[in-house]
């Protein structure tokens, strides 16, 4: 499954750059959610973007994936500007969100109902749409799940269905807003090492978007610190751990003190509030 | 090693052994006929013949004249009596019932979805239908006599005009209550509005719908019957009303009757086919 990288683009070709970009809701007196922001995302790279509550990092999924167009700035994703929502991202929200009439199957095949390039294809080529379904099921650990309707599954079994629904069309960024939020800590953990696994398998670029600084830092190789609201970039870290990595890793010092250097930021970033 | 053995208390001993007792009946059918009644099945029924029976009572200990309230067995030996008139009566109005409940459906379904379409159509249509709802429709029968005449079309008509306020609007919220979280996911795959309706809204708003037919059949009934008992020549409304002019009040009840099986049998239609069409959202009486 392994893609090339760089098909003859530049070599840090950015996925994702997004330059002084204001976003205010609600007309011009409106509330201020990001303001002057900054930040970069590489092709095949797996960003982290962590800060304080309300610093507008739901905003910021929302004008990566073309939700939102900004007032002021440039989001360009894949060289072109984002005027419409951009039809190359998969999207995974804290929130499951599996249709309750669909079996875990037909939720997972969704995305393609959809997408301009496989809604015609689907009919005639079901059978090897379903078949690549199955295969992610596999890799997230679901294999024979997919007849099961989604209120059938644990909520950990319905965030894994989440994700290959997030994965299905091959999407070239992964957008993932707090995806592992509401999980027990065993389950989170299992659900890193997928996301990691899919990471290295796929050659996908990720952004996740996180509270949990363990998680930013297990997973990402650049963790962006936002401020409070309004919000934007206050500062940004390579991650310097080896890939592959194991979830050892996790308790390791050198690990930890960055995981307390975030915090101390992230803490910083709420007293200037 | 010792194993310590923990002596039995003789209550629950004995309490065992009842148990054993019980099995060992039920395995050979001989269980107390009171004990093998599936007590929630049989209330449906048990409670109407209470409820006659109470009624039966009623009219015996107060002495009640026949023109004021008959007994259940009068109320019985009318539909015996006047049962050919009755029957055809009767299939008359579940006849206007069902038709306009059909048009209800059809209108509601795409009426509904008309103004779960946008907000605004949403905002501008919404005051405009609670006052139409606010209408007693018997007020419109008059009007519909004038540009229909007596008989089956104002029936129809009224039925139709009762029953299908619920259902626009359990279909219009089944679709303006859709997770913001599972739009943002289609739009941002590109998603116009006709497929977020078809994939999500159209699915969702389902159970609301058929929910909302419960309640419509029932209306449909009423707004039926009253039409039929101010402005025409048939129908169960009519009926009741001329055996009411010949003060033959146990025909009358027999009129209620009838109406009263037949909306409970269209009732359990629709329930059923709530079931049927929407087992998804009953989760908890699925065999999983």
């Amino acid at each position: 499954m392994m893609r090339p990288l760089f098909q003859g683009e530049l070599p840090v070709a950015n996925l994702v750059s997004i330059e002084n970009v204001d976003m205010r809701y609600g007309g011009a007196a409106g509330t201020l959610a990001v303001s002057g922001l900054n930040l970069t995302v590489a092709k095949g790279e797996f960003a982290a973007v962590v800060g304080p509550s309300g610093c507008g990092k739901s905003t910021l999924m929302k004008l990566v994936t073309g939700l939102h167009i900004p007032q002021k700035g440039n989001v360009i994703v894949a060289e072109k500007q984002v005027t419409e929502p951009v039809s190359i991202v998969g999207m995974a929200f804290q929130n499951p969100t599996m249709l309750p009439w669909r079996t875990t199957l037909e939720n997972i095949l969704l995305p393609l109902e959809i997408v301009e390039k496989h809604r015609k294809r689907l009919r005639t080529h079901k059978k090897e749409y379903i078949e690549k379904a199955e295969r992610l099921l596999e890799i997230v650990g679901l294999k024979g799940f997919g007849s099961k309707f989604p209120w059938q599954l644990s909520g950990g079994m319905q965030q894994r269905a989440n994700l290959c629904r997030a994965l299905i069309h091959e999407p070239e960024l992964l957008m993932l807003d707090e995806p592992f939020g509401a999980l027990d800590a065993f389950t989170r953990e299992e659900l890193w090492c997928v996301i990691r696994d899919l990471h290295a398998a796929q050659g996908v670029t990720i952004i996740l978007v996180t509270h949990d600084l363990r998680e930013a830092v297990f997973l990402a190789d650049k963790i962006f610190v936002m401020s409070s609201r309004p919000g934007r970039v206050l500062a940004e870290h390579q991650v310097p751990f080896a890939r592959p990595r194991d979830i050892n890793l996790t308790y390791e010092t050198a690990f930890n003190d960055m995981v307390h250097k975030l915090h101390a930021e992230i803490a910083n970033a709420r007293v200037a509030a | 090693m010792t194993v310590f053995v923990e002596p039995v208390d003789p209550e629950i001993l004995a309490r065992v052994e009842e148990n054993d007792r019980r099995i060992a009946e039920a395995l050979a059918g001989k269980r107390p006929l009171l004990e093998r009644i599936d007590w929630v099945r049989a209330a449906p029924v048990l409670y109407t013949l209470a409820l006659f029976a109470f009624w039966e009572l009623f009219v015996l200990a107060l002495d009640m004249p026949e023109t004021i309230l008959p007994s259940p067995m009068k109320v019985f030996q009318a539909i015996g009596e006047y049962w050919s008139p009755i029957w055809k009566n009767s299939l008359q109005t579940l006849y206007t019932t069902t038709f306009g409940f059909i048009i209800a459906v059809i209108a509601g379904l795409l009426l509904g979805l008309f103004i779960g379409w946008s907000k605004t159509i949403y905002a501008g249509l919404y005051p405009l239908m609670i006052g139409f709802n606010a209408i007693p429709k018997v007020a419109l029968v008059p009007i519909l006599v004038i540009w229909f005449g007596i008989g089956t079309i104002p029936a129809v008509l009224t039925a139709f005009l009762i029953s299908f306020f619920p259902i626009v609007v359990n279909v219009a919220t089944g679709l303006a209550t859709i997770e913001p979280e599972t739009e943002d996911v289609l739009r941002a795959l590109g998603a116009k509005k006709m497929d977020i309706m078809l994939k999500v809204g159209i699915p969702r708003s389902m159970p609301y719908f058929f929910g909302s037919l419960k309640i419509a059949i029932t209306l449909a009934f009423v707004g039926s019957v009253v039409s039929e008992t101010v402005a025409s020549n048939y129908g169960l409304g009519n009926m009741m009303s001329s055996a009411q002019s010949q003060f033959n009040v146990p025909l009358v009840f027999a009129g209620l009757l009838m109406l009263a099986i037949e909306g409970i049998a269209m009732y359990a239609l629709m329930a059923w086919l709530e079931r049927r069409m929407t087992g998804w959202a009953h989760r908890s009486t699925m065999g999983q």
